[in-house]
């Protein structure tokens, strides 16, 4: 390793400092302004700390009193939750065969390479004719129908991740378990599929993420309490009326913990999965 | 086993899923093509077919090659504010440091705060009378008054690429840290034996294994950008006076606030053109890359 001057050390030092700055500073912000009281929020000069902690907007967007802001922000908690896990785990059920077939059967690799393209599309592309077919069955506004739409994004995206997954487990294995006349189910049941499960559960929860962040669909296609998502409800909050900007950053660090909590922790999942995937595509 | 059963059993396998796809994306695109060329509209009529009207309106109208420009410098600046600043951050986290651990684990939070939350969150940065930006600058002396950054087309989209940058550089670092950690250091100690300065061992010895990855981030950041929409939305729904209108923000204001699914329909085919350009470029520079390596 390079032995460096103090000056240098210093300086590198000074520079991490700055990066830290960076990187913390609007999130701690936003968790500041959900706990300050509102007139430390609109005092001037500003109150970087607030004189009291104020946690009261926590109970009131968590509680489920009729008609308060909190009924509407758990009913759209509830939403995400509904339309991220069941798109999560259809796209797993299409994904995970057709992984396993591209990863043993390389002559139809080039249908991945089709399903992965679809990933590149712009929303924009399909939301005109989904728009009408979700109109025309009844499914607007509905969390069986922005499930089938996310569909659009997580079945190509599981595939990809899978598909990898499954490359990283020796056929030879598999080969093992024929030779000794295992069938096919057999094999993938008590063999492939267990040694799959890391790999599945980083790509399941992957899946819920991006549904969970998912804004542009959700807005054209909800537009009530009744499917409406927590990303839809939070733009609500920003772009409304509301004049309490606690309660808007309070929102805010509730739909972001679930996702700054897999991300702090699964990171060397999340790094592995982005370096591999993006070099061999 | 045959090969023959091989390539049908793989088939069969995937039917699922390229059911959902056809039904999903295949037929939902076609569609648009469809409609492209009529003057439906979004409820109620089914339009009529109207040749390249759409299209020729389009093109030629002063809303999408302004909208268009405003793209390409959203994305153009942020991407490569973000590619910058990501590996000036990568090679500064391949340093050594106290707390450089636990640095490269914060790194990830920008990245995993959702694009809506992180669109909220800057929006009330940039709150002309409480946010906080403008109380920082004013402590500091470097205003004299307020501004409404996202209110004035001067300031609205640079505020925006700043937003953006902040959330998407990290990623772009986290990858080129990745790379750098793969330079054999015997490489790096080699070049300093033979007295390369900083810039020539940056230049001709990191670099090399820098270029592949932060091709494809580039690309795959490029095609993001191109296509941005919520952190649009939610911060200035393309305005003041259409400053940060983007080609998705103007798709959506044609095809649902105007409800004119023909002509949004071929606005969203052109997006998708220029977006398949880069995919393209994306498939090339990674046959390439991975040929390299």
């Amino acid at each position: 390793m390079e032995r460096r001057s103090l000056t240098a050390s210093v300086l590198v030092h000074l520079a991490a400092l700055l990066l830290l700055v960076v990187i913390l500073a609007p999130v701690v912000w936003l968790f500041i302004m959900s706990i300050s009281s509102t007139p430390d929020l609109i005092a001037k000069p500003l109150h970087w700390w607030p004189d009291t902690v104020d946690l009261s907007r926590y109970g009131v967007l968590l509680s489920s009193v009729a008609n308060s802001a909190g009924e509407a922000f758990v009913a759209s908690l509830f939403n995400s939750i509904k339309v991220a896990g069941m798109a999560t785990v259809a796209a797993l059920i299409v994904a995970v065969p057709s992984a396993w077939a591209v990863s043993r059967t390389p002559s139809v690799g080039w249908s991945l390479y089709a399903v992965i393209a679809t990933y590149m599309l712009p929303p924009v592309a399909l939301a005109v004719p989904l728009y009408m077919t979700l109109a025309w069955a009844g499914l607007l506004n509905n969390v069986f129908g922005l499930a089938l739409v996310y569909l659009t994004i997580l079945a190509p995206f599981t595939t990809w991740l899978m598909k990898s997954g499954f490359d990283s487990i020796p056929r030879e294995i598999e080969s093992a378990a024929t030779m000794d006349g295992a069938r096919l189910d057999q094999i993938l049941r008590l063999i492939t599929l267990p040694l799959a499960a890391p790999v599945m559960a980083t790509a399941a929860l992957f899946a819920f993420l991006l549904a969970w962040d998912e804004f542009f669909y959700a807005l054209l296609f909800t537009s009530d309490q009744r499917a409406k998502t927590l990303t839809v409800a939070i733009a609500d909050l920003a772009g409304g009326r509301v004049s309490d900007y606690g309660l808007i950053a309070t929102a805010g660090v509730l739909a972001a913990l679930p996702p700054l909590i897999v991300g702090l922790f699964m990171q060397r999942a999340l790094i592995a999965g982005l370096t591999s995937g993006g070099v061999k595509g | 086993m045959t090969s023959t059963w091989i390539t049908t059993r793989a088939w069969l396998l995937m039917l699922p899923l390229l059911i959902v796809m056809v039904a999903i994306i295949g037929w939902p695109l076609v569609d648009t093509v469809r409609l492209s060329f009529t003057d439906a509209k979004l409820v109620g009529t089914e339009g009529s077919f109207v040749g390249l009207d759409n299209y020729v309106k389009i093109l030629s109208g002063s809303n999408f090659q302004r909208t268009l420009i405003t793209t390409f410098w959203f994305a153009v600046l942020s991407v490569s504010a973000e590619m910058v600043i990501g590996v000036l951050a990568a090679l500064l986290l391949n340093q050594q440091f106290y707390g450089r651990s636990v640095l490269r684990a914060l790194m990830i939070m920008p990245w995993a705060l959702p694009t809506v939350v992180n669109a909220t969150l800057w929006r009330l940065i940039y709150n002309p009378e409480y946010g906080a930006l403008n109380a920082m600058l004013m402590q500091f002396g470097l205003i004299d008054a307020y501004r409404s950054w996202l209110g004035e087309p001067g300031t609205a989209l640079a505020s925006l690429i700043v937003a953006d940058c902040w959330k998407n550089f990290p990623l772009v670092a986290l990858i080129a840290l990745a790379a750098l950690q793969a330079v054999p250091r015997d490489i790096t100690a080699a070049s300093m034996v033979d007295g390369a300065g900083a810039w020539s061992r940056f230049r001709f010895v990191i670099m090399p294994y820098l270029a592949g990855p932060l091709m494809v981030a580039l690309v795959l950041r490029t095609i993001e950008a191109f296509k941005v929409f919520d952190i649009i939305w939610v911060m200035t729904r393309g305005g003041p006076a259409n400053s940060t209108r983007t080609l998705s923000i103007l798709v959506y204001q044609e095809a649902f606030s105007f409800q004119r699914a023909g002509s949004g329909a071929s606005l969203a085919l052109i997006v998708t053109l220029l977006v398949t350009v880069l995919a393209v470029a994306y498939a090339a520079l990674i046959r390439k890359s991975a040929g390299v390596s």
